[in-house]
């Protein structure tokens, strides 16, 4: 069983109609013992680390998760949901994130230059380490682009990073480490190529 | 780098989009779901729905156009067309759409922007503005374009950007329907005065339209249009291909 995190934040519509449109039958949910039945996870969300995070603890889930992804399970963070996974947030504030991933969030502006529109919105393209491509993005093309929506971004986490992009500044895309994944982009919106990697996720052995 | 955008509109009425459109493949033409499809897989970056029911009823088909077409279509979908309330954003969000453009109801109350950006975030709100000279000025227009709200349009546009629109549609009036070219003297005034992501509608003719568009505004993120892509005037591969020779980043 997929399990979608539903922990009061962002709309849950789109991804769980992508992953039934590649076969799956997602549950929405935020009980922890289904959260703990679950083969692999969905963390997602759109909106403010602060309130997200907050929202997280006061529900337990951010417990939940952690000791799930200590026994292994799968885990996509997406967008916000992959800014979670990182130890700590630079957005308005400093926060405490899951700490799954060694990292921090930091704002775009200053380290993207002047010129670039922030947020950082549309089309862009996934850049992968040469001749490493990490197993969730192997159905990826070259250059492919997905959809980005961020003005917040992941630093200091090199070693976890699996793919950048770039605007007007290398931007972290998508990380792993281990059973733990994110995209910083939105793969139910980014066409024929973000369900390909939805679909690799699920059907893996990670 | 990222890429321009081109985003085909539908207009729909009653459930149905409303102007003729003439494709190979298509067997219900006026569908909003299998025209989306088919913009999708054809090179489509986002698709915009605008809702110009009038009635109860229709606004009710319209929300399940949508959830049928969010259902199958995975690019990001922006829907306009009688939003006046933070109601009508959470009607059309939940029903999948990513980003909603609001254009008279926040000509009614520009508080609209501000409290949508609170609660949703400005990604998810679009200002959409219909545009027409009038004695030498920019005038913002109402109602489909049919009022005129007496408002000069950079001003206000940049008013709506700093309560939080997070993208901008600018509608030249004076351009729409000409087929000339987009009107690029408005779209620069626009570019010059915001930083948020701008949209440019209302003058596309032909391929070289775009070409011109996005070689002499940089700033314009994407540019929309809809009869000369239900048409099949423009074919969006075909245009994309041409921008790209033209050294423009295209998905």
């Amino acid at each position: 069983m997929i399990a979608v995190i539903d922990y009061g934040v962002g709309n849950l519509f789109s991804l769980c109609r992508s992953l039934e449109a590649i076969g799956q039958q997602p549950v929405v949910t935020g009980d922890p013992v289904l959260l703990r039945q679950a083969d692999k996870l969905f963390l997602p969300g759109v909106g403010a680390f602060a309130d997200a995070v907050e929202k997280l603890r006061q529900t337990g889930l951010d417990e939940v998760i952690c000791q799930e992804a200590a026994k292994g399970k799968p885990i996509l963070g997406i967008c916000l949901g992959m800014q979670l996974l990182f130890e700590e947030s630079f957005e308005f504030g400093h926060w405490k994130g899951l700490g799954l991933i060694p990292g921090k969030v930091v704002p775009m502006e200053g380290v993207v230059p002047a010129a670039y529109k922030i947020p950082h919105i549309g089309w862009n393209a996934l850049h992968t380490p040469q001749g490493a491509t990490h197993p969730l993005l192997a159905s990826v093309p070259d250059e492919a682009c997905v959809y980005f929506v961020h003005s917040f971004y992941a630093a200091d986490c090199e070693e976890a990073v699996i793919a950048t992009t770039e605007y007007g500044a290398v931007l972290t895309a998508a990380v792993a480490k281990g059973n733990v994944m994110g995209c910083q982009f939105h793969p139910e919106k980014s066409g024929e190529v973000g369900l390909s990697i939805l679909k690799t996720f699920c059907e893996g052995s990670w | 780098m990222i890429t321009k955008r081109i985003i085909p509109c539908l207009d729909v009425k009653d459930g149905r989009v409303v102007k003729g459109v003439k494709f190979e493949g298509l067997s219900d033409v006026s569908s909003p779901v299998e025209l989306a499809e088919y913009y999708t897989k054809n090179g489509a970056d986002e698709l915009v729905f605008y809702d110009i029911t009038a009635s109860a009823e229709g606004r009710t088909l319209f929300t399940d156009i949508l959830r049928q077409t969010a259902s199958r279509v995975f690019i990001p979908l922006t829907v306009g067309g009688g939003i006046h309330t933070l109601e009508d954003f959470d009607r059309v969000l939940k029903c999948g759409a990513d980003k909603v453009s609001v254009n008279s109801g926040a000509i009614r109350n520009p508080d609209l922007i501000r409290q949508a950006a609170l609660r949703y975030g400005s990604q998810c709100v679009v200002l959409s503005a219909d545009v027409k000279r009038v004695d030498g000025q920019f005038r913002v227009f109402g109602r489909g374009g049919r009022d005129d709200t007496g408002m000069e349009a950079i001003g206000w546009i940049k008013r709506c950007v700093e309560l939080g629109a997070g993208e901008v549609v600018v509608n030249s009036i004076d351009t729409d329907g000409v087929k000339e070219g987009f009107d690029l003297e408005l779209l620069a005034a626009v570019c010059a005065a915001v930083k948020v992501p701008v949209i440019a509608s209302g003058g596309a003719g032909k391929t070289e339209d775009f070409v011109e568009l996005f070689q002499t505004l940089p700033g314009v993120d994407a540019g929309l249009a809809a009869s000369v892509f239900h048409f099949g005037e423009i074919a969006i591969p075909q245009l994309k291909n041409a921008l790209r020779q033209q050294g423009i980043l295209m998905r």
